[in-house]
């Protein structure tokens, strides 16, 4: 499979990074490239594997409802480039109407 | 009518917040209300470097709420990372699970069906997850303001087979729902504070038809008359649509509440392309079937068996039972009055009259209610007993909500405690009997139906404390 | 002792001297210093350390002397300075991953390692240079310019870890931290002559450690020796609460397999006062014909293919034949998928790369560049200017791989070989071979600028990869050099048996003695 320009505008804007047009065709052959690499396992037979839940056989731990949460030595405003009243601020979103979008 | 034409078909996604003290994968604070990103840390900060741990009673909670609703718990789910971008999203992707969740394939009986028996929805599967932050568009001009408070509280999403065929049954299918996780104690399910939401999925067809049409998803909806009429709305629409030849397009649509109708949202179709995968910083979520049988054991009553056993063990009606059960609280409020003082009948009266009533003129919370069960259960008994009037008890109880004091203290402080002493009761009936001597005459004469004005007469002058009975009685032999 | 020979010191001695009293912290501190001045390690010159505080740290040995006059016990690394790489979150000193999108950002938390080295007595003086969030096997790619060779300043050091491996060898610290994915801390420590040591996946708490691809990822420890390696790693394993992935197997004590017991003398798990309250081993006696006898050491042919280099071929076989030796068996065996694994992880890694740098957003910390445009111009801008030209094309293909309609050719075949490749090793290992020797890299140090073609950057981890993806423990030990670079030896034990892994480390590098840097 190789990658196409319209592929790498895609997953550049599913990815946020804006990427000019010039550097588009680089990194479509830069892709491709790579994933020429890839096409080896193809060929691989994984048919018969069970399918992969996840590594080993140990359940994820789990903590109790309880407890403090680790401490920070700064305050937000410490690392955080806009700040007001307590909230992080950013530009609306250009599109935006309503809040619908966030949200589980 | 559309409804001749078209069949709706709905499938409902509820997501419900878990009522867990801290969040479901840092220690954090879940309180409701905290200013602004106070109940925050690195993990749900999504601090470089900080890493999630499970919250063991977010994982009871969810498997009690999938065993509630009838669903088979997979002793081995996997968390996927559900990746987008969004400012209230810290770390860029949602955790929560894909192909295999926690619960899957269990059903609620909302109502019966035409021929009598269960009318079953179907539930898909249940899944757990974290949940978003919140983004305020109104605070500052052209800018959003981001509270990551919420930000990792834990919720389940409950994803209903498309059974659903009326608005009607959308709200009835929600409010049972509702109800069983009251019951189960899983969540305080308010709509207003944002712990329960729903997202519909709806399509249309012809009936007889059996492959599905496109669907719509329709989300924004703040209570479940606003789902009712979305659903409306919507079926409306998609009706015109075919109707003038036209297709539905598979999008997402808004409530809006303020127009009564839905408006596309502005997110381009397409552009979701959510990139699930394991999350590698979580091992499977392995669950011991022991275990789960144990929470299978530990599981409260749920609403449908608490009202057959209300109407058996109190000798109650259906309708006065489905009033009971509205809410688990009212339910055992009842049942602790109930109980203690042996009379179901009294205490149904009770507690959907003047309980309800208080609590209404109040806007008090029953779990809060000053007057406690066994209170109000000594009240009964006064009643029963004789010591006081069903007039003096309503007094009693006005009282006892306003002080706090118990039945029989305030019966004896307001001198309500009723007399059933003969020669008392003989000086109140000879003194109305002097007092008004067109009634006596008439009624000594043998115009019986006076008895009753004579008691009344008698019982004011009494205030209310002579025993009604031997009044009747002592009026009657005086009639003779 | 004295700090004149402070380059040649170990990290037990120095812990030792501290503990006595016959050295205070300051002086270690200052000579740490001293020597990063005088080699040039600042940005100018061999540009291998990004972030240090001398008054800071002078302070921060000031307190630790105190600490030595009131405390029972200080620890293992009582005054010893250690380098950090700039993944790790410290406090005081920024963790930028060498990258612009986090340019002076300070962590408001502590990783667990960094912490724990802290409590051992140690003392953090540098954050060091890397390939950005660890995208790299030169530390080319750092946005703070690259990182050179001590050994050969016109060389690469390696990468990623390649500032702390380039601290190690040039003798400003004798232990700092790395983080490996796919051979990060191995490959450099091989070409900068130093030991270098990837434990178990899930041996080292990752909290702390920004990640890069989270199933893979694992703290690892270089060191001037192998006791220094042994030592740094017993300080900072074991369980830890914070990480779901961290295992709670005990941690047996590293340095006694120094003294060729073969038997680990398991402890129980992370208690701080057992740990602290350890006394230094004693160095092992010189290796006897007997050292190893009843070891199987397995030699794969896949990672001694026709192409390889011959005279790291050579220096590989003589590594054998001191083996053989000490009493040990060498068995040729064959890890028939690992030629796969390349293109494994270069699926992997960036798949789950472009999820975990989904969070340097320009909202909440690090860079934010803002063109007016409203949000998605804000992140697309942040994320375009933060991020280099490595990084930017493993997040394009990791999305790729996971994106609608690829990942399942992509991203679950890639998981599916994976596990091929771990049941290799598992063949292995319950075939009755102990451990597994391959050469550390293909080639030696190369020079700067000297590979251009992504794809032949990757294969620098060719014979690194496999342990990552099987998560298997490994060490690259110096055994000799080529045309004066130095070339490393590696050695390959089953899950959680790092103790006889340092046990064929120590005695390889006792067996080689002063060869090993010939």
């Amino acid at each position: 499979m190789s990658v196409t320009r319209e592929d790498v505008l895609h997953i550049a804007e599913l990815a946020r990074l804006g990427i000019d047009v010039a550097r588009a065709d680089e990194l479509t052959k830069e892709l491709s490239a790579i994933l020429s690499h890839m096409e080896v396992l193809s060929q691989v037979d994984t048919a018969t594997l069970p399918t992969a839940a996840g590594v080993g056989a140990v359940g994820t731990p789990l903590r109790a409802d309880v407890g403090v949460p680790p401490l920070m030595s700064g305050t937000l405003a410490s690392f955080a480039p806009k700040v007001r009243d307590g909230f992080f601020v950013v530009p609306r979103l250009a599109t935006h109407e309503d809040s619908s979008e966030s949200g589980a | 009518m559309n409804q001749d034409r078209y069949e709706m078909v709905v499938g409902l996604e509820v997501h419900v917040q878990l009522k867990t003290r801290t969040k479901a994968f840092c220690g954090c604070s879940t309180d409701f209300g905290a200013p602004p990103n106070v109940n925050t840390c690195p993990v749900c900060l999504a601090l470089p470097g900080a890493l999630p741990v499970l919250n063991e009673h977010a994982v009871e909670l969810a498997v009690r709420a999938a065993l509630g609703l009838g669903c088979k718990i997979d002793p081995i789910s996997v968390f996927a990372r559900k990746n987008y971008f969004y400012p209230d999203l810290p770390k860029g992707y949602q955790i929560s699970q894909f192909d295999l969740p926690v619960a899957t394939g269990g059903s609620v009986v909302v109502g019966k069906t035409d021929k009598g028996a269960d009318h079953r929805i179907g539930i898909t599967r249940l899944h757990m997850e974290e949940d978003a932050g919140k983004s305020i568009h109104d605070r500052y001009p052209g800018e959003t303001a981001i509270d990551l408070n919420r930000a990792g509280v834990p919720l389940i999403e409950i994803v209903s087979e498309p059974d659903i065929r009326t608005s009607a049954g959308a709200g009835a299918y929600l409010r049972t729902l509702k109800q069983i996780l009251q019951y189960l104690d899983v969540s305080d399910v308010s709509m207003e504070e944002g712990s329960l939401r729903v997202d519909a999925n709806i399509s249309v067809r012809p009936p007889g038809q059996v492959k599905l049409g496109t669907k719509t998803e329709v989300k924004n909806m703040n209570s479940f008359s606003a789902v009712e009429k979305a659903l409306e709305s919507e079926f409306a629409r998609q009706c015109a649509l075919l109707d003038s030849g036209g297709g539905v397009e598979q999008q997402t649509l808004l409530w809006d509440g303020a127009r009564e109708t839905v408006r596309p949202s502005r997110t381009k179709e397409g552009s979701h392309d959510y990139r699930y995968f394991p999350e590698p910083d979580l091992r499977p979520l392995m669950l011991d079937p022991k275990w789960i049988e144990h929470m299978r054991k530990d599981l409260p009553e749920l609403p449908d068996a608490r009202k057959t056993r209300l109407a058996t063990e109190y000798g109650l009606s259906a309708v006065e039972v489905e009033q009971l059960t509205a809410h688990p609280a009212l339910a055992e409020y009842f049942e602790a009055a109930a109980r203690a003082s042996g009379d179901g009948k009294s205490a149904y009266n009770w507690v959907m009259g003047e309980v309800q009533a208080a609590l209404r003129g109040a806007g008090e919370d029953i779990s809060r209610f000053r007057v406690r069960p066994a209170d109000l259960a000594q009240l009964i008994n006064l009643v029963r007993g004789g010591t006081i009037s069903h007039t003096a008890a309503k007094r009693v109880f006005a009282q006892m909500v306003e002080t706090g004091k118990p039945a029989a203290q305030v019966a004896a402080d307001e001198g309500l405690v009723q007399v059933g002493d003969e020669s008392a009761i003989a000086t109140w009936v000879d003194e109305v009997l002097k007092e008004h001597p067109e009634e006596a005459t008439r009624y000594l004469a043998g115009e019986k139906k006076l008895q009753g004005v004579l008691v009344g007469f008698v019982m004011k002058k009494s205030k209310g404390r002579a025993d009604p009975k031997r009044v009747n009685q002592l009026l009657s032999s005086r009639g003779g | 002792m004295s700090v004149d020979n402070y380059t040649q010191l170990g990290a037990a001695a120095i812990a030792s001297s501290v503990r006595a009293g016959k050295i205070s912290p300051a002086e270690m501190i200052r000579a740490s210093f001293k020597r990063a001045a005088d080699i040039g390690a600042g940005p100018d010159e061999l540009n291998i350390i990004l972030h240090a505080d001398e008054k800071a740290s002078v302070e921060e040995a000031e307190r630790m002397q105190a600490r030595i006059q009131t405390a029972t016990d200080i620890g293992v690394l009582a005054g010893v300075p250690v380098a950090i790489k700039d993944n790790i979150a410290s406090l005081g000193l920024p963790t930028t991953c060498a990258s612009k999108i986090l340019k002076g950002y300070v962590s408001p938390f502590e990783a667990t390692a960094v912490a724990r080295l802290r409590a051992n007595g140690a003392m953090i003086v540098a954050k060091t240079n890397m390939d950005e969030f660890a995208m790299g096997s030169s530390t080319e790619n750092s946005a703070y310019g690259p990182t050179r060779n001590p050994m050969d300043v016109r060389c690469v050091p390696g990468g990623s870890s390649g500032g702390s491996a380039a601290a190690v060898a040039a003798g400003i610290t004798p232990i700092a931290l790395g983080s490996e994915t796919g051979g990060s801390v191995r490959q450099p420590a091989a070409f900068c002559g130093v030991v270098g040591v990837k434990p178990t996946y899930g041996r080292v708490s990752r909290y702390g450690l920004v990640a890069f691809a989270s199933s893979l990822d694992q703290i690892g420890v270089l060191g001037r020796t192998v006791d220094d390696a042994a030592l740094g790693l017993e300080s900072i394993a074991g369980f830890d609460k914070m990480d779901s992935t961290s295992s709670d197997a005990d941690v047996p004590i590293y340095r006694l397999a120094a003294l060729g017991k073969p038997a680990p003398e398991a402890r129980n798990p992370d208690t701080e006062a057992i740990r602290i309250g350890r006394s230094p081993v004693p160095l092992p006696p010189p290796p006897g014909p007997t050292t190893l006898d009843g070891v199987v050491i397995g030699k794969p042919k896949e990672y001694f293919p026709e192409s390889l280099d011959p005279d790291i071929r050579k220096l590989c076989d003589r590594a054998l034949d001191r083996f053989r030796s000490m009493g040990a068996t060498i068995r040729d065996i064959s890890l028939p998928r690992s030629p796969l694994a390349i293109p494994v992880y270069y699926i992997l890694a960036p798949a789950e790369a472009s999820s975990n740098l989904a969070r340097f957003d320009g909202v909440r910390y690090g860079l934010r560049v803002d063109p007016g445009k409203g949000l998605k111009t804000m992140y697309e801008a942040t994320r375009s200017e933060g991020f280099g030209p490595e990084v930017t094309r493993r997040i394009l293909l990791g999305t790729y791989v996971l994106s609608a309609g690829y990942y399942d050719a992509y991203y679950k075949k890639a998981q599916a070989v994976r596990t091929l490749i771990a049941d290799d090793f598992r063949a292995v290992f319950t075939s009755g071979v102990h451990a597994i020797f391959t050469p550390t890299t293909p080639t030696t140090a190369f020079p700067i600028g000297a590979i251009s073609d992504p794809y032949e950057m990757y294969l620098n981890d060719i014979f690194t990869v496999t342990a990552n993806l099987a998560g298997v423990p490994a060490i690259s030990v110096p055994i000799g050099r080529v045309r004066r670079l130095p070339v490393g030896g590696q050695i390959i034990t089953a899950h959680f048996d790092e103790y006889a892994m340092f046990r064929l480390a120590y005695a390889l590098e006792a067996g080689l003695g002063a060869e090993a840097h010939q």
